[in-house]
């Protein structure tokens, strides 16, 4: 069973519309009790950094979240908006985020380049460290992007893959129990399915 | 890399899946669910939907069919026709679709989509244009599924929808739309060079190598392609198909 945790931001539909397609349990919740007994969370996202960081410690579930996360360590995937809230802090607004791995997210800033901010489309990720999260992925691997602030680890073992768009962003990063992707795995096909299929096996 | 997205764009009246030529005369696709999922067997980039007569025919989008669209699609997808709230947008987005596109609505009422950017992002609103060239060689914007010229600048609207917060650019061009002729690549480059938005071409395309003209030549971010996805040739027969990614990305080098 996956706990998708509900704070009111993001469509959570897709997410476990995805997993159903896979034959992986889900919930969608925000109740305390619920999140209490989870046994793997995925915190979705989709939105402003501020104002998502505002939800999640106006309902409540800030000191439950921690708890199961860094005390008891099971699995956590943030995907996209939930993966910068697993930072530190970002450029977008002055809220800090969860802290749960040492990173910071950063707005993309190409002053001299035609490229267009978000970065949005299809676009490989590079594995360039071996982790369950990333199994079976190959250079054909791709996925949904939409994006105009990225994830920066601070510490290099923490990147699993990078992926490129104007400079080499972190894409998917992972420290211990804690997995965040910066792209939408419940609107990239198979591709989507396999991470997805990853995470539930972790 | 970032790779061109190549974006089936459907046209729906109502429940009918259809495909029209030079907005005009249009025929039967068939179901919209089954050629659903052969998009997504095929792995679709994205996928754009659009009810050409909603606000012509003063219809609300049909929630009913874009919920069972939603359940059967693992990509990216857009809806337009009949979106005059924020109310209904704001449904839209709730029920699995990344984006709305908004065509006459932006131009009765240009607060719309600053409202819906706002609210849930740029990323979330396509602001869709339709272009028609005239004798002269001057191109016009139509609203109302081209039936209703809209007095202003192709690249000054398209800058504005920009200021109000649209995301994107969904160009279709009349003239072509249906024809198989190629893009109108002339138009595309114009807008793409006025605004900073990536700009989906979109009417003619015909072949791979009419993509890769647009893309190159017109500067177009993304590309909609109609009937050569829904007939098996110009003239012929409803066969749903993609044409070879392999080709395309070589084609796009």
């Amino acid at each position: 069973m996956i706990t998708i945790i509900n704070y009111g931001m993001g469509n959570l539909g897709s997410v476990q519309n995805m997993f159903k397609r896979i034959g992986v349990p889900t919930e969608i919740t925000n109740d305390i009790n619920e999140i209490k007994k989870a046994q793997k969370l995925l915190l979705p996202g989709v939105g402003a950094f501020g104002a998502a960081m505002q939800k999640i410690e106006e309902s409540g579930l800030r000191e439950i979240l921690d708890q199961k996360v860094l005390e008891e360590k099971i699995p956590v995937l943030g995907i996209c908006l939930g993966m910068q809230l697993l930072s530190q802090s970002s450029e977008e607004g002055i809220s800090p985020g969860l802290g749960w791995i040492s990173a910071r997210t950063l707005k993309f800033n190409f002053t001299n380049s035609a490229l267009k901010i978000p970065h949005m489309g299809w676009n490989t990720v590079h594995p360039v460290k071996e982790s369950r999260l990333i199994e079976n992925f190959d250079n054909e691997t791709r996925f949904y992007f939409v994006h105009s602030y990225y994830v920066k680890a601070d510490n290099a073992e923490d990147v699993l893959t990078t992926t490129h768009y104007g400079l080499d962003f972190d894409s998917i990063i992972q420290h211990e129990n804690i997995y965040g992707a910066q792209f939408h795995p419940e609107k990239s096909h198979k591709f989507g399915m396999r991470l997805l299929e990853n995470f539930a096996r972790i | 890399m970032l790779k061109t997205r190549i974006i089936p764009c459907l046209q729906l009246i109502n429940e009918s899946l259809v495909k029209t030529i030079k907005f005009d005369k249009y025929g039967y696709i068939g179901d919209y669910i089954n050629t659903v999922r052969i998009f997504n067997e095929l792995e679709v980039d994205e996928l754009c939907f659009l009810d050409i007569r909603a606000t012509k025919e003063n219809r609300k989008p049909n929630i009913k069919i874009l919920h069972e669209i939603a359940d059967e699609c693992f990509m990216p997808l857009s809806y337009g026709g009949g979106i005059n709230n924020f109310d209904i947008a704001k449904q839209i987005l709730s029920i699995g679709f990344e984006k709305v596109v908004i065509n006459t609505a932006a131009a009765k009422n240009p607060e719309l989509i600053t409202e819906i950017s706002t609210h849930f992002g740029a990323q979330a609103v396509v602001a869709s244009i339709d272009v028609k060239k005239n004798v002269w060689g001057k191109y016009h914007v139509y609203i109302n599924d081209g039936s209703e010229k809209f007095n202003m600048d192709v690249t000054e609207w398209a800058k504005r929808l920009e200021q109000l917060g649209a995301g994107e650019i969904l160009l279709t061009s009349m003239d072509r739309e249906g024809t198989w002729l190629g893009f109108d690549v002339e138009i595309t480059k114009k807008v793409a060079a006025a605004v900073g938005i990536p700009v989906i071409a979109n009417g003619g395309a015909g072949n791979i190598e009419h993509i890769a003209d647009v893309v190159k030549n017109g500067m177009a971010s993304a590309v909609g392609l109609g009937s050569m996805l829904v007939y098996q040739k110009k003239g012929m027969g409803v066969l749903v198909n993609f044409p070879d990614k392999d080709e395309i990305e070589k084609q796009l080098l």
